[in-house]
């Protein structure tokens, strides 16, 4: 089966490339990263502020069921250009990772369907190592956390 | 492809990994692996058998001994870190893809 979402990571670079097509149109896919709402509800996670414009910010936070905060994340918006890209810098807090900078480009294949790349850059080499071995050692974490959290609303 | 996120659970243990580390330079017997850690020997033989299952590990018969070393094919096969990243992306993706069909069919 073909992959939907690739990723290269060039050797020596201090960056990603993730390239993703869906089967929506542009503007509902470029709608999915402007509007807090729908962010929240495709990432899983709540939206304490989306500013969609140039020099605008953003806040990213999940808490468990007992209110204890698991994640925190925040940027800077530098360029946004409706349907097209959207460049901005991606910092998690508490983790002492260095801020990221993200380039996103939507483009727009038939009606239906579109494309987007993101190209991420890193501080370092080192720092794109870490990031990739994360979901190793996060990843599996998260997935008991949320299966813990629908076992408590069984009970 | 079960099997296949075995092997990443199987990596996701702190100690097994460490076991991983410490097979790579030489065969070890379970006994010389046990010495290494302060956890009990039993639990070190359940990762082991852990390891062994899902093929990262191979056992040698030497005389008496079993001894415990690297299956050099299947860590290359793991060795590709992208994939579990390039898996909670694409989940992550499924669900945009998702929230968006339903946002658009409730917005028609």
């Amino acid at each position: 089966m073909e992959q939907k979402t690739k990723i290269v990571a060039e050797n020596g670079k201090q960056e990603l490339m993730i390239t993703r097509e869906f089967d929506l149109p542009v503007e509902l896919l470029f709608k999915a990263y402007a509007e807090a709402e729908l962010l929240s509800e495709w990432m899983g996670t709540k939206v304490l502020k989306l500013e969609s414009k140039p020099h605008g910010g953003y806040e990213l936070e999940t808490s468990d069921a007992q209110g204890n905060v698991l994640f925190r994340a925040n940027g800077v918006i530098h360029e946004f250009v409706p349907n097209q890209k959207i460049t901005r810098t991606f910092e998690m807090e508490n983790t002492g990772l260095p801020v990221q900078l993200e380039y996103l480009e939507f483009e727009k294949i038939t009606e239906n369907a579109s494309r987007l790349k993101m190209q991420v850059v890193y501080k370092s080499l080192e720092v794109r190592e870490q990031i990739l071995k994360m979901p190793f050692a996060y990843g599996i974490n998260m997935a008991h956390d949320r299966l813990q959290d629908i076992v408590n609303k069984l009970k | 492809m079960n099997l296949r996120r075995d092997v990443f659970q199987a990596l996701a243990d702190p100690t097994r990994r460490l076991i991983l580390v410490l097979v790579a330079s030489q065969a070890m017997t379970a006994g010389a692996i046990a010495a290494n850690f302060e956890t009990s020997r039993p639990t070190v033989s359940k990762h082991l058998q852990i390891l062994t299952e899902c093929e990262l590990l191979q056992q040698e018969q030497k005389g008496r001994e079993i001894y415990y070393c690297l299956n050099p094919e299947k860590i290359k096969e793991v060795a590709d870190f992208i994939e579990p990243f390039r898996k909670l992306w694409d989940e992550r993706f499924d669900k945009l893809e998702n929230v968006m069909k339903n946002y658009k069919s409730s917005n028609n």
